[in-house]
């Protein structure tokens, strides 16, 4: 008869610790996101140089509105490209 | 009231030079024309372009901050559009924020070399949007 305490697992069983997804705008305490910076805008993209949906990025959406507004600057002065592959 | 903007513009690579400078001329000329005035002034040189516009892959890249007039901004961007050496333009209006960040990048890249940043960038582009 296998009691509670007789299951043993083969691997320990992992616990997923879930990290509380923050903005880092306003941990950072960030105003002004700049388009010229192509660099920083990266973050923001996946491959195919798609902005990254707020679930993903953890940015709140008053400044999710202000990285895309940069992001789609930086995209019409051909800092950052509209569509692509293997962006990183 | 004067406001403060930037713009950025795209000359064609096939300027030289000299010619580059005289459409930087022209365009601070204007500005200054109207009772603008200039807060700064950056010139990125040659960039490599995220995609090609009018089949160029490069071209001159100019940064200009400025106060001027909002009626001047309507002038101002239909020269951009009837001159043939800019291939892309783009003027936004600075608010009390973008001011401050702007500020605090002047006195940053006063210390080291100015173009020694976004010329990093571009060849890093380079290599990567192939």
């Amino acid at each position: 008869m296998a009691q509670q305490d007789d299951i043993r697992y083969l691997n320990p069983p992992t616990v997923e610790v879930k990290r509380k997804k923050y903005c880092r705008f306003k941990k950072a305490g960030i105003k002004y996101i700049d388009y010229k910076d192509a660099e920083f805008l990266k973050k923001f993209l996946n491959e195919q140089g798609k902005i990254l949906p707020r679930r993903i990025t953890g940015t709140s959406l008053k400044y999710q509105r202000k990285v895309s507004q940069a992001i789609k600057r930086a995209r019409h002065l051909a800092l950052l490209p509209y569509v692509t592959d293997l962006l990183k | 009231m004067l406001k403060q903007y930037e713009t950025v513009f795209i000359a064609t690579p096939v300027l030289s030079e000299a010619q580059m400078k005289e459409a930087v001329a022209k365009y601070t000329g204007l500005i200054t024309a109207d009772g603008g005035e200039i807060v700064y002034e950056e010139d990125w040189g040659l960039r490599k372009l995220a995609y090609p516009i009018q089949k160029k892959t490069t071209g001159f890249y100019h940064l200009i901050q400025f106060k001027a007039n909002p009626e001047f901004i309507t002038k101002f961007e239909i020269q951009y559009k009837r001159d043939e050496r800019i291939i892309r333009f783009l003027t936004v209006a600075l608010d009390k924020d973008a001011e401050a960040y702007a500020e605090r990048r002047r006195s940053k890249l006063s210390g080291s070399a100015p173009a020694a940043q976004p010329a990093e960038a571009a060849s890093q582009e380079a290599t990567t949007n192939e």
